[in-house]
C-alpha cells in the first residue's frame, strides 16, 4: 500500500454560494443552463492577467489560489487538471471569427487561450511553479483521472509532500446550448431543485471549478482522507454492483462500512438505471445523496461531490437539501462517490474521515 | 494630441481588453510594452492585425512590430505614413 | 525488477505513410511528405502542410464504419493507427487492456464543419455535437475496439502524445494496467491552421528546424500508438524496445512563448533521465521536438546546451518529414525513436543548411548508421507542458 493521501485545502466555485453548509437553503435557477457565482477575480488576479481570461481560467486559478491558501501551501510538487471541454468561450470566440470573416484578419489572443491546458498552464505560470503538468480531458472522468494520476505520483515521487488537482468547466453561449439538440439538455426548462423529481430525457447544466490540496501530511484543518478512485469507460448495468463491490474490496472495505453514497444523479431517465440498481439493491440502507440539482451537470461537476464528501466527513453534517431518502447517519466514517454520464465514463470515488 | 492619438488609444483599450483605462491614461510618450503600460508578445500580434485591419498595413514579420509599437507617438507616425485607408 | 516498459507493438500514419514500414522507407530514403492543403478545405491553399491524402470516407470505408458514423478525422487515423499495433502485438483486449490517447483539437473538424448548422438549430449531425470535446474521439477509437475498462485522454497541446506514452509507463509500472495502447492522433483543422497563422508562426516554405534561417513551422495531421505490457504479460512475444525514462516540466514562463534558457525543456530532460538512471554520455540520438519556429528551436538548443554542454551526441528533428502534428508529435516520434534502436539507423533533419549563429549545433543532415542505445526524444507544447521520454534497445 502507498502512502496515505489528505484533502487539506479546497477552491469551490459553483451555482452554489460555498455557505450552504450552514445556511442549509440553496440558489435557485430556472434556466436549463445556468452560471456559477463568481468570487471578486480581482482579489486573486492581476488586472494585466485578467484582461484576457475566459471564466474557465478565472474561475481555475482562482479555486486553485483558495484551495493553495487553505493548506498552506505555496508551490505544489504538481498541478493536474481535469477539464472535459476546456475553455469553450475562447474555443467559440475564435472558431466564430474564423467562419464569418472566412479565415482573414484572426487575431490569436483567443486561439491561445482555447488550448485545453491554458488552465493549468495559468495556474502554473501564476504560481512560478515548474513541476509536473498535465491536463486530462475525458468527458466525465477528466477531473478523476487527475486524481488518479496524483495518487500515483505520490507513490512514484517520495520527495512530493503536496499536489494541487482539479476539475473546471465553463458554459459558452453556442457550444453549451447545441446540448439542446442532441438529447443531453431538457427541452422544456425547469426549476434545478426540481431535477430528481423529472422524469424526463436530458439534464440540466452549469459550469465551476474544484481544486484540491492533497497531502501526504494530516494537519489540524485536514478535510478527510482521498483513498481511492477507479474508472472505467463501460460498465454493464448488470455488472455495478459487481464492481462496486470489488473497488471497496481492493480498499479492504465492503458495502456494509460505506456510511453514505453520493450518486451523480442527472434527472436523465434514460441512464437512471445505473443508480436506481444501487439505490434499490447494495445500499439500499444507506443514506444516500445527490448535488446535481444544486450545481448542474457537467464533465467535472464531480468535483462538487468531492467537496460535498469532504466537508460531510470533516463536519459530520449532511445538509437536509442533498438527501435522497430518510435514513441518517450519525459520524460517517467512508464516504462513496459514484457517477457515470450517458452511460459512459463512470467513476468510483472513496473518501474517509480522518 | 491629434485624432489619430486618440483613436489608437481608443482600439488598444478595446482590442486588448485594457477594461479599468481610459484613453488619458496612457501617455503618447509611454513606452507600450516593458515597464510601461506592460504589453505583451500576444498585443503585439493583436496589434498588427490592428494596423492591417484599420489602416491597411500589412506586417508580414513579427519582428517589425518591435520597432513600430515602441509607444503611441511612434506608431501614430508610422501609421501617417504608410497607411493606405 | 526491470525498470523499463516494454514496447511490443506500434501503429503509424503520417504524411510520410501509412502504416510503420511505410514511415520507416520514407525517413530513410529522405522523402518528406510535405504539401499543400488538399483534403482540407482552406482559403490557405499555399501553405505548406503535413498532410494525409486519404479522405474519410475512404478510412471509414478501410475500417468497415456505418454511413452514419460519427468518428472525427481525428478518430480515423487513430484507429488505423491502434489497429496497427494491436496486430502487431497480437494484444489481448480485456478489462485490464487501458486506452490513453493525446489529442490537442480532438474533434475540431467536426465541430467547424457543423458549427453554424448548430448555431441554426439544424439537427441533422447532431451525432457529431459531442466532438467537441476531446474525450469524445478517443472514446470512439476505443468503441471500435472493444476497449471498455480504463479510458482517458490527455491534452496538453503539443506534448499530449508524450504525455500519454509517460502515464501509460507509469501505470504498467504500478501495478495499474496489464496492457495499454498510448498515443495521440491530430488532424489538419481550418482551426488549428488559422491558429497558427495568426500567432505568425507557420512557414510559407518547407520548415527548417534548427537553421539560422528558419521561417516557422508546417502543420501536419497523424496518428501514433504503442502497446505497453507488463513483463508477465509478454511471454516470448517480440520486444520492439523499451520506454526507460520519461519526465514532466512546466516552464511556467508564457503562455505559448517557451523561456530563454529552455528552463522547462531542460528540467523534463533532467527528469526523464533521472527515471532512466543513466548519464547523459549513454544517450545516443536525439529526435528533437524541433519545430523549426524561432523561438522553439532557440529554447530547445539552450536547454540541450545546459543538459549536454559539450557533448552533445546525434540529433534531429523529424518535423521537416511529417509537419508538426501537435498532441501526436510525441507518439509519431516515439514510433521513430524505436525504430532507429531496431535499425541502427539516425534519420536526418531535412531542409538545414546554416547552424544558428548561437549555440551553432548541426544536426544530423544525411542518415548515419550506428549502434544506437538509448534514445532521447522531446515534445514540448503551449501552456509550459514539456515532456522527455528515453527509449531504450531491449535487453540493454
Amino acid at each position: 500500500m502507498g502512502y496515505k493521501i489528505y484533502i487539506n485545502g479546497i477552491g469551490s466555485i459553483s451555482a452554489q454560494e460555498e455557505d450552504l453548509f450552514s445556511r442549509g437553503s440553496a440558489t435557485i435557477y430556472r434556466e436549463n443552463i445556468f452560471p456559477a457565482i463568481s468570487p471578486n477575480y480581482k482579489e486573486f488576479i492581476k488586472p494585466m492577467a485578467l484582461r484576457r481570461m475566459s471564466k474557465a481560467i478565472k474561475m481555475g486559478v482562482t479555486s486553485a489560489k483558495i484551495a493553495l491558501k487553505e493548506a498552506k501551501v505555496e508551490v505544489p510538487g504538481a498541478i493536474i487538471t481535469g477539464t472535459g471541454e476546456g475553455c469553450k468561450q475562447d474555443t467559440e470566440k475564435f472558431l466564430e471569427n474564423l467562419l464569418d470573416l472566412d479565415e482573414k484578419l484572426l487575431t490569436p489572443t483567443s486561439f491561445i487561450q482555447s488550448t485545453h491546458n491554458t488552465i493549468g498552464g495559468q495556474i502554473a505560470l501564476n504560481l512560478g511553479c515548474k513541476n509536473y503538468n498535465v491536463t486530462y480531458t475525458q468527458n466525465s472522468v477528466s477531473l478523476e483521472t487527475a486524481l488518479l494520476d496524483a495518487q500515483m505520483q505520490f507513490n512514484e515521487n517520495p520527495e512530493i509532500g503536496s499536489i494541487l488537482a482539479g476539475g473546471v468547466d465553463e458554459i459558452s453561449e453556442k457550444i453549451t446550448s447545441f446540448q439542446k439538440l442532441d438529447g443531453q439538455l431538457k427541452l422544456n426548462p425547469i426549476k434545478n431543485l426540481d431535477l430528481l423529481r423529472e422524469d424526463s430525457t436530458g439534464t440540466i447544466t452549469s459550469e465551476g471549478a474544484h481544486f484540491f490540496v492533497l497531502s501526504k501530511e494530516k494537519k489540524e484543518n485536514t478535510y478527510a482522507e482521498f483513498q481511492s478512485v477507479s474508472i472505467k469507460n463501460v460498465i454493464k448495468p448488470e455488472t455495478i454492483i459487481n464492481e462496486i463491490e470489488n473497488f471497496l474490496a481492493k480498499n479492504n472495505l465492503n458495502s456494509t462500512a460505506i456510511d453514505a453514497v453520493i450518486l451523480g444523479k442527472n434527472g436523465d431517465n434514460r441512464y437512471d438505471y445505473f443508480y436506481k440498481n444501487l439505490q434499490r439493491k447494495l445500499l439500499k440502507n444507506k443514506p444516500q445523496l445527490a448535488y446535481k440539482h444544486l450545481v448542474g451537470d457537467f464533465d467535472t461537476a464531480s468535483g462538487y461531490a468531492v467537496f460535498v464528501a469532504a466537508k460531510i466527513l470533516k463536519t459530520s453534517k449532511i445538509p437536509a437539501i442533498l438527501k435522497l431518502n430518510n435514513v441518517d447517519c450519525k459520524i460517517p466514517k467512508h464516504i462513496l462517490i459514484y457517477n457515470q454520464y450517458l452511460g459512459r465514463d463512470h467513476s468510483l470515488m472513496l473518501l474517509s474521515a480522518v | 494630441m491629434t485624432n489619430l492619438h486618440t483613436e489608437l488609444k481608443e482600439s488598444i483599450i478595446e482590442q486588448l481588453n485594457l477594461e479599468d483605462m481610459e484613453p488619458a491614461d496612457i501617455s503618447n510618450d509611454e513606452p507600450l510594452f516593458g515597464d510601461g503600460l506592460g504589453l505583451d508578445s500576444i498585443d503585439a500580434l493583436e496589434l498588427i492585425v490592428l494596423l492591417e485591419k484599420d489602416y491597411g498595413i500589412k506586417l508580414t514579420d513579427p519582428a517589425q512590430g518591435k520597432e513600430i509599437f515602441v509607444s503611441i507617438n511612434q506608431m501614430a507616425q508610422f501609421i501617417e505614413e504608410n497607411r493606405t485607408k | 525488477m526491470n525498470k523499463s516498459v516494454a514496447v511490443t507493438g506500434m501503429g503509424i500514419i503520417s504524411a510520410i505513410g501509412n502504416n510503420t514500414a511505410a514511415n520507416y522507407n520514407s525517413l530513410i530514403s529522405g522523402k518528406h511528405g510535405i504539401s499543400t492543403p488538399e483534403v482540407l478545405k482552406t482559403i490557405y491553399k499555399h501553405l505548406p502542410v503535413g498532410e494525409i491524402k486519404i479522405s474519410n470516407e475512404s478510412i471509414a470505408k478501410k475500417l468497415n464504419l456505418p454511413e452514419n458514423h460519427s468518428y472525427t478525422r481525428a478518430a480515423l487515423l487513430g484507429a488505423l493507427a491502434v489497429k496497427e499495433a494491436i496486430f502487431q502485438a497480437n494484444l489481448k483486449l480485456d478489462g485490464d487492456t487501458g486506452f490513453i490517447s493525446g489529442t490537442s483539437v480532438g474533434g475540431m473538424d467536426a465541430t467547424e464543419t457543423y458549427f453554424k448548422d448548430f448555431s441554426e438549430g439544424k439537427t441533422d449531425n447532431n451525432r457529431f455535437i459531442r466532438a467537441q470535446h476531446p474525450g469524445f474521439t478517443t472514446e470512439k477509437i476505443a468503441e471500435y475496439f472493444e476497449v471498455n475498462g480504463f479510458v482517458s485522454t490527455i491534452s496538453t497541446a503539443c506534448s499530449s502524445g508524450a504525455n500519454a506514452i509517460m502515464l501509460g509507463a507509469r501505470m504498467i509500472k504500478t501495478g495499474k494496467l496489464k496492457r495499454v495502447i498510448v498515443g495521440g492522433t491530430d488532424c489538419l483543422t481550418k482551426f488549428t491552421l488559422n491558429g497558427f497563422n495568426s500567432l505568425m508562426i507557420l512557414s510559407n516554405e518547407q520548415c527548417k528546424p534548427f537553421d539560422e534561417n528558419r521561417k516557422g513551422l508546417n502543420l501536419g495531421e497523424g496518428a501514433a500508438y504503442l502497446v505497453l505490457e507488463a513483463e508477465e504479460e509478454i511471454n516470448g512475444k517480440p520486444v520492439l524496445g523499451r520506454i526507460s525514462g520519461y519526465g514532466n516540466a512546466n516552464d511556467a514562463f508564457h503562455q505559448t512563448a517557451s523561456s530563454e534558457n529552455g528552463e522547462g525543456a531542460f528540467l523534463a530532460m533532467q527528469k526523464a533521465l533521472k527515471t532512466a538512471g543513466i548519464p547523459v554520455e549513454k544517450i545516443n540520438y536525439i529526435n528533437a521536438h524541433g519545430t523549426a519556429t524561432k523561438n522553439n528551436d532557440k529554447a530547445e538548443s539552450a536547454a540541450l546546451e545546459r543538459i549536454f554542454s559539450n557533448k552533445l551526441p546525434d540529433f534531429s528533428s523529424t518535423k521537416a518529414f511529417t509537419g508538426h502534428t501537435l498532441a501526436a508529435s510525441g507518439a509519431l516520434e516515439a514510433v521513430y525513436s524505436l525504430l532507429a534502436i531496431q535499425n541502427e539507423q539516425v534519420f536526418p533533419n531535412l531542409n538545414f543548411s546554416n547552424p544558428m549563429l548561437n549555440p551553432g549545433f548541426i544536426p544530423v543532415t544525411n542518415l548515419k548508421e550506428k549502434p544506437i542505445d538509448y534514445v532521447l526524444s522531446n515534445s514540448f507544447g503551449f501552456g509550459g507542458n514539456c515532456t522527455s521520454l528515453i527509449f531504450s534497445k531491449n535487453g540493454i
